[in-house]
């Protein structure tokens, strides 16, 4: 039930706007976030939670990145 | 920088002592069957289900006030798809909804909005579960209820926080040896409640995404960790996941919202866990549902507490499947009984 699922933001019409998952564009509430087009968003239950920092490729590079780091503190 | 080959290989020959770890959400518990993460790690790891499936934790009082509800003239209830096939004392949605009820399933509370304003003569009830994550959802509701001026929506709350819950399994349920927090909480929460308990409890607290990696990268932490003694948050899911989480939604919770404590499906009451509307918002409460423990033969509250895995219980694939469920854990689907049933060989 807390499935998120990030999405690219196309479009703002104040705290409201379209996201798009691939093809399918939905209406999603921006008002928990401070987004621009383009952005990329967490959404869950149709409301964007929070921004996203870096795409999918580059977030798994930077898990390791973190964790060597976690793990040598 | 270490590989997840040599993650893996570390993780299936660890032989030191036996550990516990709880993945505490049920999007986790799915993540490790679907990616049969039990079978890559050594038989000294033991992975438990915790408590972070917001259906299962809902009583079953709750399920009969919202059938009511739904029963009431000019009443519409509102709810998520998981919500439906979990029995309340006689009923379900589902089996209410064959008998007249007025149950519709969202994707979204923000339907309600357009409903409202197409049907003034009904008032829409929204059956509001869940954890941090789906609280500010509910709170964005309400503000642009008022914004808009719309009156007829009102809010059945059964809205939990599981970071207090976490401190009283670490306190009840000591033989856990570190967690994997639940990111999508941790994303509105941010990762500072989980740096206390750490702290307080002396236990690792990792912070991860939902793919398989994320998930083996965590283990590897908490054991790595446990073995140099440490015991400290770690936030593996940086992508979404700050130190302060989202503040606005944090505001929002506050602005709507008492702390209260709130009564867990199999469980019982933990302080500090519910979120219930406040009183100047009361024209969007539908009341106060008062639970109490039932069906004491169903186990939830163990496997949920991490002392025992679904398939100790006694029930578990004989008298209570799916079909057939005992409990809310074999219901939803992010229980740990009903994942742990799909996936069983
Ligand atoms: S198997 Fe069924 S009866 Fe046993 S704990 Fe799970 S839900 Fe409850």
């Amino acid at each position: 039930m807390c499935v998120a699922v990030p999405g690219k933001v196309i479009e703002i019409n104040q705290r409201q706007g379209k996201v798009s998952f691939g093809s399918t564009i939905i209406d999603i509430d921006l008002g928990l976030v401070n987004v621009n087009v383009g952005d990329f968003v967490l959404v869950h239950a149709g409301c964007a939670i929070e921004v996203m920092q870096k795409e999918h490729a580059e977030e798994i590079l930077a898990l390791y990145a973190e964790l060597e780091e976690v793990l040598n503190d | 920088m270490i590989s997840l080959q040599e993650i893996l290989e570390k993780l299936k020959t660890y032989d030191g002592r036996k550990l516990k770890i709880m993945e505490v959400c049920g999007t986790h518990t799915a993540a490790i069957f679907k990616n049969g993460i039990r079978d890559l790690i050594s038989p000294n790891i033991t992975l438990l289900s915790g408590p972070g499936c917001p259906v299962c934790v809902t009583s079953a009082a709750y399920i009969d006030r919202a059938i009511a509800l739904a029963k009431t003239p000019q009443h519409v209830v509102l709810t998520f798809g998981d919500m439906l096939k979990v029995t309340g004392s006689t009923q379900s949605f589902s089996e209410a909804k064959a008998d007249g009820a007025k149950v519709e399933m969202m994707y979204s509370p923000f339907e309600a909005l357009e409903k409202a304003k197409a049907h003034p003569e009904n008032t829409y009830v929204l059956a509001a579960v869940g954890f941090e994550t789906t609280a500010p959802v509910y709170a964005r509701l309400l503000s642009r209820a008022i914004d808009e001026g719309i009156k007829n929506i009102k809010l059945l709350t059964d809205l939990k926080t599981i970071t207090p819950a976490l401190d009283w399994i670490s306190h009840i349920s000591p033989s856990i040896d570190g967690y994997i927090c639940p990111g999508h909480t941790a994303v509105i929460t941010g990762t500072t409640a989980y740096s206390q308990l750490a702290k307080k409890h002396h236990r690792p607290f990792v912070v991860t995404g939902f793919e398989g990696e994320h998930i083996l990268v965590a283990i590897y932490d908490i054991v790595c960790q446990i073995q140099s003694g440490k015991a400290q948050l770690h936030n593996l899911y940086q992508n979404a996941v700050h130190v302060n989480g989202n503040q606005e939604a944090k505001a929002l919770l506050e602005k709507y919202f008492d702390v209260a404590p709130a009564f867990w499906r199999g469980i019982g009451s933990i302080d500090q866990t519910g979120l219930f509307l406040k009183e100047q918002y009361a024209e969007f409460d539908a009341g106060k549902v008062i639970s109490v423990q039932e069906n004491k033969s169903c186990a939830c509250g163990s496997v949920m507490l991490g002392q025992i895995s679904p398939n100790e219980c006694p029930m578990f694939g004989t008298a209570c499947t799916p079909t057939h469920p005992q409990g809310a854990c074999m219901v939803s689907f992010e229980g740990a009984c009903g994942i742990w049933y799909r996936n069983r060989r």
